[in-house]
């Protein structure tokens, strides 16, 4: 099977807070990693991958530094990486980000497989993947929580997972999935997959290779825009019971009854 | 790109430091970007006091039969035969800015055997109703769902569509943004009107919760939206409204997918649902050790609330995914909230912040989350839990 991971480097959230005093962004330097679900994206793919044969391609939009991100896959057991990196393809949103994967995989010819996260911690839209989808033309199941992949090596059984409980999907190739964490435990490195993961060669393509529309790319392309950024502010409202445990928790069952919550 | 006007910028370096990728430096006194780092996010734009940044894009001309799209819709949700409360929530909503627009409030309501419903939709704020019912929609369908939506938009172009961040929003409302090729900003808290130029605004939080973005879409229509459930209140229904109730015949081609849903399980939680639930007790890492779940959850059940965790709860195994409150878990919104060992980060603060009160039971004194509480009880979760249920249990009698 031929399958495409889609994965975005993002600012590690850890490195960013607010401060809730001074109401400002706090920046702990900046650190990058590979967005947590699509670490089970990959695993997903290197699992089938491993029964089924075929090859795991990673792929990304980003800036330069993406780089790493993809070389991090390849420890992981990725075999190919490809990074599309251009300055046109800056302040993409959603559509121009799929319009730019999209092109991507087109040019990768034939794919059984695309797998992405269930949504980037950076943006959080939990968009791209539907969208990817509905340019490539195939079928795609949101939230999947277990895969299983029958013997015909055509059919996925999955479990979708939605508010009330979740669905038994049955899927066949191609198709993309997003997936959640709960599908699997990512593996780790290995020393193999680190020295290889150095020295491979990580094609970068650009409008040009992509044969891209430069108005479908990047801010140009970007229908919806920032325009204000703000961090968020949260009412003090603080009051500290006091006294012995006893006493705090006397007094709370008196506010609480008051409130006519009790 | 971002542009520094080098007679504003007074090198201050506030963009520089509010900069989450690292893209800018101050060099000689003066803003210095790294085209390669910014992704033009937009941030350092709104924090430099001096004006002295833009972003800007040589972009085509506006289209110019943005005015032939008029009109509001919400794309309702059905939990078989009633309405999911989020739909509810978006009508109250809705209404209110078709007014500030002046325009009209449409619902669409697809599935099968799901007309009777468009009356309830009527007296929660709707003018109308795009009755979409065939036994083809039965079974929810990303593919199904997102190209009948499409198509319909296309044909009645409506300026704005808004619908549930919910697992079925999620999949399949993306499809019907990329193929009407417009922009859509997913899971916002906030919707407003900018009247001048009808533009929605659509407010959201990113980067974990650490930043509030307002986006708009000024030159594609439909304007697109999905909005988390729990942050709009749904106002009273009126039974007297009139409205008008069409009903819309499928074209069959637009119901042919290739995902099947083989079975539908619900998995019954006990007690309230999360989402509903008056009173909530949450169960963070500070209760210690999975045995001291018990607590948390007589509470819960003395309260007649549910239990809810924090990630690193879910992490543990503790309890399920289902349980987790927070970014990437549900948001609530309970008539009272009580956070066990609960720290407090962010991620979680949001998706909990709209609880009318909030009691902290946490031994460090610098938690935030005493910032955000309304009472706060500094000590030891295995004493204070206790105490409290018992205090309680005297009380009912
Ligand atoms: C991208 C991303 C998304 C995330 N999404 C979510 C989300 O949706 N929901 C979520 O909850 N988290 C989320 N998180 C995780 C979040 O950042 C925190 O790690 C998590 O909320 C911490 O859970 P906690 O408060 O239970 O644990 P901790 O932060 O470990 O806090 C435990 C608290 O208990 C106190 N304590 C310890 N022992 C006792 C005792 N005996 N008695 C009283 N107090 C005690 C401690 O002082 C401490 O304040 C996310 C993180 C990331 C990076
Ligand atoms: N720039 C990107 N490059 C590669 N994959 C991406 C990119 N952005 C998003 N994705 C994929 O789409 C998923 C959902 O992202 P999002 O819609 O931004 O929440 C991620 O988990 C990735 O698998």
């Amino acid at each position: 099977m031929n399958i495409v991971v889609c994965i975005k480097q993002v600012p590690d959230t850890k490195s960013v807070h607010f401060d809730i005093e001074r109401g400002t962004l706090v920046r702990e330097g900046i650190e990058a990693t590979i967005n947590p679900f699509d670490l089970h994206a990959l695993e997903a793919g290197l699992q089938i991958r491993d029964v089924c044969g075929g090859e795991v391609i990673a792929l990304s939009m980003g800036p330069p530094q993406a780089e790493d991100a993809l070389r991090e896959a390849l420890s992981l057991g990725a075999d190919r990486g490809i990074l599309l990196s251009d300055r046109a393809f800056a302040g993409a949103d959603t559509l121009a980000t799929t319009y730019t994967l999209a092109r991507a995989i087109d040019r990768l010819g034939p794919v059984d497989l695309v797998l992405c996260g269930r949504q980037a911690i950076d943006g959080d839209t939990a968009q791209v993947g539907p969208g990817l989808a509905t340019r490539l033309g195939i079928p795609c199941v949101t939230s999947v929580s277990t895969l299983e992949v029958l013997d015909d090596r055509k059919t996925m059984h999955l479990r979708r997972v939605c508010e009330e409980g979740y669905d038994l999907i049955e899927v066949e190739i191609p198709a993309l999935l997003t997936v959640m964490a709960s599908l699997n435990t990512p593996r780790l490195p290995s020393l193999k997959g680190k020295i290889r993961a150095r020295k491979a060669e990580i094609p970068v393509w650009g409008v040009q290779e992509l044969g891209a529309e430069p108005g479908r790319v990047g801010l140009m392309g970007s229908p919806t825009q920032v325009v204000s950024t703000s961090v968020p502010k949260f009412e003090a409202r603080r009051e500290m019971l006091e006294g012995s445990p006893e006493g705090q928790v006397e007094a709370l069952v008196a506010r609480l009854k008051e409130a006519g919550v009790l | 790109m971002l542009r520094v006007d080098r007679e504003k910028c007074v090198g201050c370096g506030g963009c520089a430091e509010v900069c989450a990728f690292g893209a800018i430096c101050i060099e000689d006194g003066v803003a210095v970007v790294d085209p390669d780092l910014c992704t033009l996010c937009g941030t350092c734009v709104d924090n430099c006091p001096e004006g002295a940044l833009e972003i800007s894009a040589d972009r085509a001309e506006p289209e110019a039969d943005l005015k032939s799209w008029r009109g509001i819709w919400v794309a309702a949700e059905c939990r078989k035969d009633t309405l999911a409360t989020v739909s509810l929530e978006l009508l109250t909503r809705a209404r209110q800015l078709a007014d500030r627009l002046g325009t009209d409030l449409s619902a669409v309501l697809m599935g099968y055997k799901i007309a009777p419903l468009a009356k309830d939709l009527i007296s929660y704020g709707a003018d109308r109703v795009l009755v979409v019912d065939h036994p083809g929609l039965a079974a929810f369908t990303g593919e199904t769902y997102g190209n009948i939506l499409a198509d319909l938009a296309r044909r009645e172009r409506p300026e704005i569509i808004l619908a549930g961040a919910t697992a079925m929003g999620r999949s399949y409302i993306p499809r019907v943004a990329t193929l009407l090729e417009t922009g859509l900003t997913a899971d916002c808290t906030v919707l407003d009107i900018r009247e001048k130029d009808r533009l929605l605004l659509q407010t959201r939080p990113a980067f974990g919760g650490n930043l509030l973005a307002t986006i708009v879409c000024p030159r594609h229509r439909p304007q697109m939206a999905t909005v988390r459930p729990h942050i709009i209140k749904a106002g009273r229904p009126d039974p007297g409204r009139r409205g008008e109730i069409t009903s819309i015949s499928v074209n069959e081609e637009l119901l042919t997918h290739r995902v099947q849903v083989l079975e539908s399980v619900k998995e019954q939680a006990k007690g309230p649902n999360l989402t509903e639930a008056k009173v909530i007790v949450t169960a963070g890492r500070g209760l210690e050790a999975r045995e001291n779940l018990a607590l948390a959850r007589e509470l819960a059940d003395l309260l007649g609330g549910a239990l809810g965790a924090t990630r690193a709860v879910v992490d543990a195994g503790w309890l399920s995914d289902r349980a987790q409150i927070g970014q990437t878990g549900v948001t609530v919104s309970p008539k009272l909230y009580i956070g066990c060992g609960v720290s407090g980060a962010i991620q979680h603060i949001v998706g909990m912040q709209g609880a009318e009160i909030i009691v902290a039971i946490n031994r460090d004194a610098e938690a935030p989350i005493f910032d955000i509480a309304h009472y706060g009880i500094l000590g030891d979760v295995k004493e204070i839990l206790p105490l409290l249920i018992q205090r309680i249990k005297k009380e009912r009698g």
